[in-house]
């Protein structure tokens, strides 16, 4: 492999690179639009339920519990529905998360000591808020039973929450979303790179000449190796000093380890699109096979532990759920190398392995 | 040749280019699936068998008794006794399990006195959804345990989806997902190939007008978006049950609403890119945020107001409400009316200002 080939090529990419603006713009706006949406908009923290309350007992143990729902800053009491239809309609029309169902007699047969139960209806069509909107109001009625039956608990669960105290879901999605914006780079442009020359007709152009099919592909990959490392350092400094997520860990390693997963993710990319053929397909699969499993099998915001056993198993073959795992525990924990070292041991392999695949391939297109 | 046989024509030729590849063949087919499959089997917020070490320090009967009352839960499933306080940092720094639940000396003996034994919970808040279900069932498990039962004054009642199945939540997404892809992306690389490889004026030097040809290049994306819609809420059906409790033709009308916005954008986005590559990137830019923001996973009442007005303008956010209504909530136009009012406007908005400007690009 001679150098100067290979320099060659990576200057040729660059220059498509440089003089396609726009692309370049929006490929260094992926972060930005990530981390913004991520940051402002999106939430999976759950407060403020909307909630629907129908008091058919109106007595002043009833308001006395619709008054604990609407103090906790998990409820927020929309709307006071007059019969059971209005309740339903809220529920279905969605205007209301959850309905609270007081029935009469309520307080008459709370001093009785024979309560008749609060309904609590929840939209299950959200099945996450759901839940969590579920825990939460049984805490709120409980807490309310055992102050009238004067129960008190046994046992005092003590709490702590480690790495994330506050709970907040942002410092849990943003660190994998490194691995998700560098996942997006590999799927609209580097396995646009080797189809677009096979389109337009220019790769025998390429081939014609004293070229051989390993410094084309690691030319290609040193070009968008350079666009990698942009995004990420620019994602990870975002996610620092903008959004403050914490990082406790090293950064040297972290930088390490994401040289080692772009080298792996890109070859990926130059290998799809060298089988590809066209724009289109290239496009798809690598989508397919890049940035779906960096969304979804990389414990980025769903855990890989809850999923069924052939799917956890095939989350084991995508290099973004090893780098999700070194961005989180970086971040977070701040742990390195002695606790993260399988994880980089399998990016190195996929990197040797798929890198190896992508020049055989354009060799055995070539012949 | 009229108008018509012309636009036919323009659909045969398109048809033919997509149908003919055998790995594009494929590719109207797999995806899709796929995806359905990954997002019905993997996505999921729920938490059950959740992973925790258990430190005993007390080891008495009662202290076992709290240990077979978290097991005997089905929400955990213990696999390690970190004992020391390094045990413990091993454990949760190096994600063998979400929780270490440590039972100090001295439990059993202030449970018999009646005073309240402490028991701690230490969680491992990364994951911040799961560490809040897994904190709210540890803390019910432990603060309901040994104690005289109050008469329960709560009965929860779910609406919809009763074993609140993640699945149930997500389908809906999925199948907003492909069919914005499949006809925003396509249409608009679909347009720019033509461009990009000089196809484009030799269109242009047949008797071809400018509103037949995006016809015949938009119908036949409808078509394998319709079928797409089909499959996959034929799949979502017969592989995860998903019920689907609306009517059929309200889908198929609220899809066609849909599907005016989404090849809107993508005659829009043909307009402004001259190569394949900058179409893929701008319809990026513009689905992404589109389908982040549509609250197919987020909901858009977590959202801050200024993002929520935004949302009123993203026809997304109204298709997976329809989606939602339809499938889960067996809802009818009475109920979705505002949805589909909106989308059809924004429908009508879209393909008319993309129409016009690409009449305009092609003069």
């Amino acid at each position: 492999m001679s150098f100067t080939r290979t320099w060659a090529i990576t200057r040729k990419e660059l220059l498509h690179i440089v003089r396609d603006r726009r692309s370049l713009v929006m490929a260094l706006g992926v972060p930005f639009l990530l981390l913004l949406l991520f940051c402002y908009a999106l939430s999976l923290d759950v407060d403020r339920i909307q909630t629907c309350v129908y008091d058919q007992d109106r007595s002043p143990e009833s308001r006395e519990l619709i008054e604990r729902l609407a103090a906790s800053r998990y409820f927020d009491i929309v709307q006071n529905a007059a019969n059971l239809r209005e309740v339903d309609r809220a529920i279905v029309s969605g205007s209301a998360m959850l309905a609270v169902v007081i029935p009469p007699r309520f307080a008459a047969r709370l001093l009785a000591r024979h309560p008749e139960p609060v309904q609590l209806i929840l939209d299950g069509a959200d099945s996450n808020t759901a839940s969590i909107a579920q825990v939460y109001a049984l805490n709120v009625v409980s807490a309310f039973a055992a102050e009238r039956f004067h129960v008190s608990p046994s046992v005092d669960p003590q709490l702590r929450v480690w790495y994330n105290s506050s709970l907040v879901s942002r410092n849990f999605i943003v660190p994998g979303l490194v691995a998700v914006i560098l996942m997006i780079i590999a799927a609209l442009l580097t396995s646009l790179t080797v189809a677009r020359e096979w389109e337009s007709g220019t790769m025998e152009q390429l081939l014609s000449t004293p070229l051989r099919p390993a410094e084309i592909v690691f030319g290609k990959l040193a070009a968008f190796f350079v666009l990698g490392v942009a995004d990420a350092i620019i994602a990870i400094a975002a996610a620092v000093w903008i959004f403050d997520v914490p990082f406790r860990g090293s950064l040297l390693f972290l930088g390490a380890a994401t040289c080692i997963f772009l080298f792996g993710a890109f070859s990926w990319g130059i290998f799809i699109s060298s089988i590809a053929g066209s724009q289109l397909l290239a496009y798809q699969m690598g989508l397919l096979s890049t940035f779906l499993p960096a969304f979804l099998l990389s414990g980025f915001i769903y855990a890989v532990e809850n999923m069924p056993l052939p799917i956890r198993m095939l989350s084991y073959i995508f290099p973004a759920k090893y780098f999700v795992t070194i961005l989180k525990a970086s971040f977070l924990k701040g742990v390195g190398l002695e606790v993260l070292w399988p994880s980089v041991v399998f990016l190195s392999i996929y990197a040797a392995a798929v890198s190896t695949l992508a020049v055989r391939k354009l060799r055995t297109e070539v012949a | 040749m009229n108008s018509w046989e012309r636009i036919r024509t323009i659909i045969g030729k398109e048809l033919r280019q997509v149908l003919r590849e055998p790995r594009l063949r494929v590719m109207i087919i797999v995806p899709p699936v796929v995806q359905l499959l990954v997002f019905g089997f993997a996505v999921n917020l729920d938490v059950d068998h959740a992973r925790i070490a258990w430190s005993d320090a007390d080891r008495t009967p009662e202290s076992r008794a709290l240990r077979d009352a978290f097991v005997s839960s089905g929400y955990f499933e213990i696999n390690s006794s970190a004992g020391s306080e390094d045990a413990v940092r091993d454990y949760l720094d190096g994600g063998g399990g979400i929780a270490v639940v440590r039972i100090l000396p001295g439990f059993a003996r202030d449970l018999l006195r009646g005073s309240p034994a402490a028991v701690q919970i230490l969680v491992d808040g990364s994951n911040s959804n799961n560490a809040n279900l897994v904190s709210g069932y540890a803390n019910r498990i432990a603060a309901s345990f040994r104690q005289r039962p109050a008469p329960a004054l709560a009965a929860p009642r779910v609406w919809f989806n009763p074993e609140l199945k993640s699945r149930y939540y997500f389908v809906p997404g999925v199948l907003m997902n492909i069919i914005t892809l499949i006809t925003l992306m396509l249409t608009a690389m679909a347009i720019v190939r033509e461009k990009e490889i000089g196809t484009m004026e030799q269109l242009m030097v047949t008797p071809i007008r400018p509103f037949e040809l995006i016809l015949g290049k938009t119908l036949p994306f409808v078509a394998i978006g319709l079928f797409d819609l089909f499959l996959v809420t034929a799949a979502a059906r017969l592989v995860f049950g998903i019920p689907f409790r609306g009517s059929p033709l309200l889908l198929l009308g609220a899809s066609l609403l849909f599907l005016m916005t989404t090849l809107g954008m993508g005659l829009f986005i043909s307009t402004v890119s001259r190569t394949q590559q900058q179409a893929l990137m701008s319809s990026f830019f513009f689905f992404m945020p589109a389908f982040m923001l549509s609250g197919f996973a987020f909901p858009v009442r977590n959202m801050p107001a200024l993002a929520q007005w935004i949302s009123y303008a993203n026809p997304q956010r109204y298709f997976i409400e329809v989606l939602r209504g339809v499938f889960l909530k067996g809802s009818d136009a009475s109920v979705l009316w505002m949805q589909l009012a909106a989308m059809a406007a924004l429908g009508v908005a879209i393909l008319g200002a993309s129409t016009m400007r690409f009449q305009k690009t092609l003069d």
